[in-house]
This record gives structure tokens, C-alpha cells and sequence, in this order.
């Protein structure tokens, strides 16, 4: 051999990861679930920036109206809504007609109409720019014809108690909901991972005092645990991430340990123990790597578990607060409203569930991808 | 002549796996008559072992079959698993090489003899029992009775694949096939459970099919010898004419593949380097706050060792003899009474922090060559991490460079040094275990069962490795293996272990030509005996 060492280009090797996630993208169902996800949380992160209505916005006339594709509003929600208006300008309605897409009323009263009135046509959410007509105003002043243009709006899913937006809601709380999911999955696990990994790996007393914290703080009832920092550092939403994290990591750090101690007894562990290689070495570069494995796993199975957490924890009261809100807080005002306005309970539950359901399948996927025996 | 009872016709074996179709078998036909033993021989990788999984509907979830396996004229292949289940397991029968396993701990031997025997030939508890009895008798494990009771984990290695071989006997098979059942176990059990299978055989008239990578050992029970390599067979024939007559120089090279040569002894003059004094490991199993005083277990038990610069230190002994400990303790990896010297310094006392500059000095190559590389790093991370750890200060690219020499030296292509470990075969990996050792350049190495894991003809190339890496480095070596032919060639000092003492040790030509102990009397002859 004569060529000089030092340019000699090595060929790629493929790594377990990459096989299992060659594995995993030849698993139909774990590849559907990965794209849905993503599609998902797209949506959740630019959804509300492009859908018409903001989230907090509330139109008092458009209560509890159902999903519909075409616009609102409707003739017999028009109606109602110009009765009203004129009603709260003192005003007999004498007819109202939609024409060309603008809507013609007509009043009368016992004294002659100051043309302002206008604005009490306007103020309803369905109609905007209403003017006198050209030959509006009768002689005597006592009968006016106004014209407005009728202000469209699309509820695709419908709105809820307060006549809000339920498309957009049930985005921002996907937003909320994925969010706290992720973050305290990532919570439960980087703690969780150290400190089982450490317990694990040092084993005989460490390893005694540090699981037996970990029983102790199972042994804290988790409600009475968040109530406990609630009372303490006051209502936030930081506060969720840390209560939920702090109590999930407790499941990983077993898991992790476990894994641990049996990779610690693996000949390539000894073989750098008598290289030489520090502790802490081996910990992050023989240790860690080789339980990644089964932490994602169980963190994709994770995920699901804090986003129900969450839900939980919102329902008492305990959580997210209005105006924000997540999937679960939207499922359990839903609940309230089952019998008259079914829409908002069924439509963040499909959110949740599809969510949770893609979750759990790329957790089946990885599992088997991930799995050496199935090789 | 008798029609055959298996008759293999053509059979292919098929995995689907991401990279496309792996075809394991490529169209193997053979008989198997009464009364026969026929050995198929292969390394690792030759199908030898697919070809009967797929005989026995056994295959992975990824693996298909093709052609026939007529058995009295039933074809197997493709056979749904109700009628399969009706022949396998009561006319084909089959032992695994891993007796620790191939039992389910959760049960007693008695239960797991006793249900196959009631579900196939549909008879009472307590003639099945009887039978079990009768089996368990015929294999000549000792107080049958009480065996029953028993569970797998009371069994030694070689009690329990006396086991499953009443298992596998216990309906009368008309075949057995038997998937490397001496592999895992010590010489002299291996030697006592090929003579038991062969009485079986003659006793019971059933025909055997004996699948192995050694070819010596089907030497004394085949009839017939079959060689596979790359899923076809190369050559098949009578077992005598096999070995007196080879034609396919594969053949020829599995035959001669029993490691040769001797090592030149080393100068009485030369420095001694590595030296253990009255060495003692003790494990306590057990005890504790409420248990009661500990078990003391004398792993070993005051053994004295001498490693002079450039010599070969042979360790030989069956499992659980405590040589591994011994070594273990001399790296200092073990807590240990009795001092040990390296290279003119007491490390008895050294902490880990101070035994780190030395480490690369002493360097370990061990057994598992599929256990001691991480699968989660390339080759190339593994050979140079004792670089990281005694020259912090060396750049990427010379690390590179070194990874590079040291892939040559070991006879590896560098351009693989990127791959993970999975991606080679077992030579390979142990290969770059070694060059992962001897990048520090070290002074001594020891090598615990570094060949023990592969087939003959790799061993062959290891042990010449080993040999080369000798010569140009003048490395003494600590050689710790159960496979005495090995031991021979490599050492020129051999020291016999059993129950952590030493029992005897000499020249190879002394202790194995001319052995005074008893126990190492009975050793050679099993492991010389073919």
C-alpha cells in the first residue's frame, strides 16, 4: 500500500439508527402517524395566524352556531340580529330585504330619526357599513331606508358558549397541549435519563439512596403535589411543565436504571474500563447511547400520558385559564354543551385522540424498529 | 436399500430484509436414511442451520422456503402448522446449541418432559412420568427422582442438554436433528455428550442429523458428512472417505484449520513483566442486613503468576475454573489480595486514578466479539478511544491517522473504519478488538477466549494475527482459553486451572504431552481424543 495514509477516505457506515429509522419509514402505519403529526403541529404553529377569526374574539350574535362550510350569516340569524338593533334604537322595523348582497331596512318611529342611528346596525356582528340610502329619509323624518353591507363570516367548526371560533381555538390549544406534551416529555426524560443512567451505572449505595428518593417521591400524591406548588408559586404555566415533568420522570429513571445495570455488565463496558476511560466516560459514550433505545419508546408513549395529565389537571382548574386553552379544557366545556351543541366536544376529542393515536402507532413502529431480535 | 425418511429436494431459503432478498440456502438436496448420522459442516453464514429451521417451519418471520422436504413422502415445506405439529417435536425432533436457554426456567425439568410426552402420544400423567423416568435414565443424568423436581437453573451446562436430548428422545423421533449441541459446552462434557448421542443413535436405530463448524468433531459419530458453504454444498460423501480423501479444497482447508505450530520459549534472562504473588478473589453472594453472614466464593484461590516480556502465558480451564477472574484481578479491575507487579511496580495498591496512565499499557482483548465492541459507535470511534483517554491532546486528524495504521496492522481494510460493528462478521470484530488494544501500544495484552467465539478457519487467521502482532512488538501475552489446541500453539508456558487453584503448569510439550495431574490427564484426553 503506497498511497498516503492521511487522505484516505473512509466509506460510510450505516448505523443502528440509521436502520431503524429505514425500518421504521417502511412501516405503513408509523409513517402515516409521523406525517399526520407533523401536519398537525403545523397547523397548530401557523394554523391561527391564517384562519379569519382571532382567538379571543367573541361575537355575542353567533352563539353556539354550528360547523358549516358556507357563510354566516344566515337569513333567519339576519333576522334576528336587525330586530334587535333596531329595538335597541327605539325604532319599529318596518321591513328588511337583502339585495345585490346588501341588506335594505327600513324603519319608522313617532319622531323624526337622527341619522346616526346607523351605528346601531352596525354594532351587530353581521352587518357593516350601513348608510342612509340616497332616498332614504321621508319628508317628515319619520321613516328611514338604510343600506349595510352584510360582513360574511365562515365558522368551519362551529363556535362555542361565548361565540368564539372553534377552528381556531381548538389550533391554539393544540398548541398548548403538543406543546406542554413535548416540553415535559423532554422534561421527565433528560432528567429521568440522567439520573437513572447514574444510579444504574454507579450502582451499590448511590445507587440504594438514589431509587429510594425516587419511591419517596412516588409515594407523593401527584394532585397533592401540584396543589402543593401551586399554593406556593401561584397559577403558571411554566408550573405545568415542571409538575408534570417532575412526576413522569420518576417511571423513566426506573426504566433507564434497569437498562443500566445490564449494559454495565456488557464486555464492551469492560473493555473501557481497562482502557482506562473515566467514569463519566463511559456513562455518556457506552452508557446513554446504548439506552436511547427503549427511552424514545417509552417517551412516545409518554407524550400521550402528560397531554391526558394536562387535560386532568385543566379540568380541576388546576391548569391552562381562559382565554387560553388546550384540548382538554375544550373536551370538558364540551361535555357541558353535549345535548345542544355536540360539535364542541366531538371536535377537539378527534383532535386529541388522532393525536394520541399517531403517537402510540410510531411508538409500536419504533419498537420493532428499534428491537435487535426482530432483525 | 431403504427408501430414506427425510429427503431434502432442492430446498432454497429466501430472507426479505430492507436491503433486498438475502438468499441464505441456494437449492440443497440430501437423504437421511435410519439409522444414519449425517453431519453437515459449515462456518457461520453457510445456511447450515436455516436449511433445518426451514425444514422444521421454524424460520424467522422474513424467511421463506422453497422446494421439498419429504418426510415418508409428506412434504414439510409449506405445510400448514397443525400437521407440521403433528410430525416436529414428535417424529423430527430437534436440540438447540444453547442449553441455558433452550430451557424455560419458569418450569421443572419434570413439567418439560412430561407435557410433550402426554401431548404426543396421548397417555396418562403418570406414564408420561414413568417414561420421563426412563428417559431421563437413558441419558444417564444421575438420581432421575429428584431431577424431575428440579429446575433448569439447578443443572449444570451439560446436565441440562442431557435433558433436552430426553426431551427431543421422548416420542421416538425418527429423526433428531441436533444444531451444534456441543458448542457451548466444556471439553470434556462436549466429549461425554457425543458419546452419549452416538450410543443413543446406534441404541434407538433413528437417523441424525449432526449440524456443526467443527469438522473434527463429527469425526467420531458421523457416518456421512456433508459441507455447505454460501448455502450449497460443496462436497457430501462417506464420512471415512471425507477425511481420509478430501476433493474440494474447502473441505481440505476446514480440515487442516486446527491451529499449528509452536511458540519458541522465551530466554530464561528476559525481564519479567507482569507478576501476581499467592493471587486471591473472593465474592460474597448473598447476605446482608437480615440474611445472615454472606456466601464466600474463592474465585480464586492463591495462584502465582510470572509474565516475562515476549512470553506467552497459556491459561487453560473448563467454566467457571476462575482463570477470567485471575486475569481480571492482575488488570486490576477486580479487587484482589496478593501482590501484583508491573513492569517493576507494585499496582496492588493503585487507585483507579492512578492505574489510568498504566492501562495503556496493559491492554485486554476479550472473548464476546460481538459483546465487546459498542453498537452504537463505528469501528474507528472504538479503535481510538484509548487515545482519547491517553493523549487528550491528539488532534482529530492524527487520530485518524493511527486508526488507520492500526486497521493495516490487524490486516482490516481502513476504509471500513467508519462502519458500526453489526456491519462486520465475527473475525472482523475481533480483528478490531484487537487493534483497539494495541493502538496504545501496549506491553502486555491479555487475550481472554479471543478465538472461542469464531470458526476454525478464523481462529486459524486470528491466532497467526496474534502471532505477527508478537514478533513485531515483542508482546507478552496472557492467553486465557478453554480450547486446548489453541493454547498449544500459541504459549510456551501453560498453567491449568480448576476450582480457582492451580493444578498444574509447564511446557505445552510437559502438560499436554505428559501430564502428571489427574484432572488435567482427563482433559487432554477429551480434547485429544478424535
Amino acid at each position: 500500500m503506497t498511497e498516503p495514509t492521511a487522505i484516505l477516505a473512509a466509506e460510510k457506515g450505516r448505523s443502528l439508527w440509521a436502520d431503524a429509522w429505514a425500518r421504521l419509514k417502511a412501516n405503513r402505519a408509523a409513517a402515516v402517524s409521523g406525517l399526520y403529526l407533523i401536519i398537525m403541529a403545523l397547523a397548530c404553529i401557523i394554523g391561527p395566524f391564517f384562519t379569519p377569526h382571532h382567538y379571543t374574539t367573541i361575537y355575542q350574535d353567533y352563539n353556539r352556531v354550528p360547523p358549516s362550510l358556507s357563510a354566516y350569516p344566515k337569513t333567519d340569524q339576519m333576522d334576528l340580529a336587525i330586530r334587535d338593533a333596531v329595538k335597541r334604537a327605539r325604532l319599529d322595523l318596518v321591513k328588511w330585504e337583502e339585495k345585490d348582497g346588501k341588506v335594505v331596512t327600513t324603519v319608522s318611529a313617532a319622531k323624526p330619526i337622527d341619522e346616526r342611528v346607523t351605528r346601531y346596525l352596525d354594532r351587530s356582528d353581521m352587518l357593516e357599513n350601513t348608510q342612509v340610502a340616497v332616498t332614504g329619509k321621508s319628508a317628515d323624518g319619520l321613516s328611514l331606508t338604510m343600506t349595510s353591507d352584510v360582513e360574511k363570516k365562515y365558522f368551519f367548526f362551529g363556535t362555542d358558549n361565548s361565540g368564539r371560533d372553534v377552528l381556531t381555538r381548538v389550533l391554539m390549544a393544540g398548541r398548548v397541549s403538543l406543546s406542554i406534551g413535548l416540553l415535559a416529555g423532554i422534561v421527565a426524560v433528560v432528567i429521568g435519563v440522567l439520573y437513572g443512567a447514574t444510579a444504574g451505572f454507579a450502582g451499590g449505595k448511590t445507587d440504594e439512596i438514589m431509587m429510594r428518593i425516587v419511591d419517596i417521591l412516588y409515594a407523593l400524591p401527584f394532585i397533592f403535589f401540584v396543589i402543593m406548588l401551586v399554593v406556593f408559586f401561584g397559577r403558571n404555566f411554566i408550573l405545568m411543565f415542571l409538575a408534570v415533568g417532575a412526576v413522569m420522570w420518576l417511571d423513566m429513571a426506573r426504566i433507564v436504571r434497569g437498562q443500566a445495570l445490564s449494559i454495565k455488565r456488557q464486555e464492551y463496558v469492560q473493555a473501557a474500563e481497562a482502557l482506562g476511560v473515566t467514569r463519566w466516560g463511559i456513562l455518556i459514550r457506552h452508557i446513554v447511547p446504548n439506552l436511547l433505545g427503549p427511552v424514545i419508546i417509552y417517551m412516545t408513549l409518554l407524550v400521550p400520558q402528560v397531554i391526558i395529565l394536562e387535560s386532568f389537571l385543566s379540568y380541576l382548574g388546576l391548569g391552562v385559564q381562559e382565554p387560553m386553552s388546550s384540548w382538554g379544557v375544550m373536551i370538558s366545556q364540551g361535555a357541558k354543551n353535549m345535548p345542544s351543541a355536540n360539535w364542541l366536544i366531538i371536535i377537539p376529542a378527534i383532535f386529541l385522540t388522532s393525536t394520541l393515536f399517531a403517537l402510540n402507532f410510531i411508538g409500536d413502529g419504533l419498537r420493532d424498529a428499534l428491537d435487535p431480535k426482530d432483525r | 436399500m431403504q427408501p430414506p425418511i427425510l429427503s431434502l429436494h432442492d430446498v432454497r431459503v429466501t430472507f426479505t430484509t430492507l436491503d433486498g432478498d438475502v438468499e441464505a440456502v441456494r437449492g440443497v438436496s440430501l437423504d437421511v436414511h435410519a439409522g444414519e448420522t449425517v453431519a453437515i459442516v459449515g462456518e457461520s453464514g453457510s445456511g447450515k442451520s436455516q436449511l433445518m429451521m426451514a425444514v422444521m417451519g421454524l424460520l424467522a418471520r422474513n424467511g421463506r422456503a422453497s422446494g421439498r422436504a419429504d418426510y415418508r413422502g409428506v412434504n414439510l415445506i409449506g405445510m400448514p402448522k397443525s400437521e407440521l405439529n403433528a410430525i416436529r417435536g414428535s417424529k423430527i425432533t430437534m436440540i438447540f446449541q444453547e442449553p441455558m436457554t433452550s430451557l424455560d426456567p419458569l418450569y421443572t425439568i419434570g413439567n418439560q418432559l412430561i407435557e410433550p410426552i402426554m401431548r404426543h402420544r396421548h397417555v396418562t400423567a403418570a406414564e408420561a412420568r414413568t417414561r420421563a423416568l426412563d428417559m431421563l435414565r437413558l441419558v444417564s443424568i444421575p438420581e432421575p427422582e429428584r431431577r424431575l423436581a428440579s429446575y433448569p437453573h439447578e443443572l449444570s451446562g451439560g446436565q441440562r442438554q442431557r435433558v433436552m436430548i430426553a426431551m427431543a428422545l421422548a416420542n421416538n423421533p425418527d429423526i433428531l436433528i441436533a444444531d451444534e449441541p456441543t458448542t457451548a459446552l466444556d471439553v470434556t462434557i462436549q466429549a461425554e455428550i457425543l458419546d452419549l448421542m452416538a450410543g443413543l443413535q446406534r441404541e434407538l436405530g433413528m437417523g441424525m442429523v449432526f449440524i456443526t463448524h467443527d469438522l473434527n468433531i463429527v469425526r467420531r459419530i458421523a457416518n456421512r458428512v456433508v459441507v455447505m458453504r454460501y448455502g450449497e454444498i460443496v462436497e457430501q460423501g462417506d464420512a471415512k472417505e471425507i477425511f481420509a480423501n478430501p476433493h474440494h479444497p474447502y473441505t481440505r482447508e476446514l480440515l487442516a484449520s486446527e491451529p499449528e505450530g509452536r511458540k519458541t520459549p522465551v530466554p530464561e534472562s528476559a525481564p519479567e513483566i507482569l507478576a501476581g504473588d499467592d493471587v486471591h478473589v473472593t465474592f460474597k453472594i448473598g447476605g446482608g442486613f437480615l440474611a445472615g453472614p454472606p456466601m464466600v466464593l474463592k474465585a480464586v484461590d492463591g495462584v502465582s503468576v510470572q509474565l516475562k516480556q515476549g512470553q506467552t502465558i497459556g491459561i487453560v480451564g473448563e467454566s467457571g475454573s476462575g482463570k477470567s477472574t485471575l486475569a481480571r484481578a492482575l488488570l486490576r479491575l477486580l479487587p484482589s489480595t496478593g501482590a501484583v507487579h508491573f513492569d517493576g511496580q507494585d499496582i496492588t495498591t493503585k487507585s483507579v486514578k492512578e492505574m489510568r496512565p498504566l492501562r495503556s499499557e496493559i491492554q485486554v482483548v476479550l472473548q464476546d466479539p460481538f459483546g465487546s465492541l459498542s453498537p452504537r459507535l463505528t469501528a474507528g470511534q472504538i479503535v481510538t478511544e484509548g487515545l482519547l483517554v491517553h493523549e487528550p491532546s491528539m488532534s482529530a486528524a492524527e487520530r485518524d491517522r493511527r486508526a488507520i495504521a492500526a486497521f493495516r496492522e490487524v490486516g482490516l481494510d481502513p476504509t471500513l473504519r467508519n462502519r458500526y460493528p453489526h456491519e462486520f462478521s465475527g473475525g472482523q470484530r475481533q480483528r478490531i478488538a484487537i487493534a483497539r488494544a494495541i493502538i496504545l501500544k501496549p506491553k502486555v495484552v491479555v487475550l481472554d477466549e479471543p478465538t472461542s467465539a469464531l470458526d476454525r478457519q478464523v481462529q486459524k487467521q486470528i491466532v497467526e494475527l496474534l502471532r505477527k502482532l508478537q514478533r513485531e512488538n515483542n508482546l507478552s501475552y496472557l492467553f486465557i482459553s478453554h480450547d486446548l489446541a489453541v493454547v498449544r500453539a500459541m504459549s510456551d508456558h501453560i498453567m491449568v486451572m480448576k476450582d480457582g487453584k492451580l493444578v498444574e503448569q509447564g511446557t505445552p510439550d510437559e502438560v499436554m504431552g505428559n501430564p502428571k495431574e489427574a484432572y488435567t490427564k482427563r482433559l487432554m484426553a477429551a480434547a485429544f481424543a478424535a
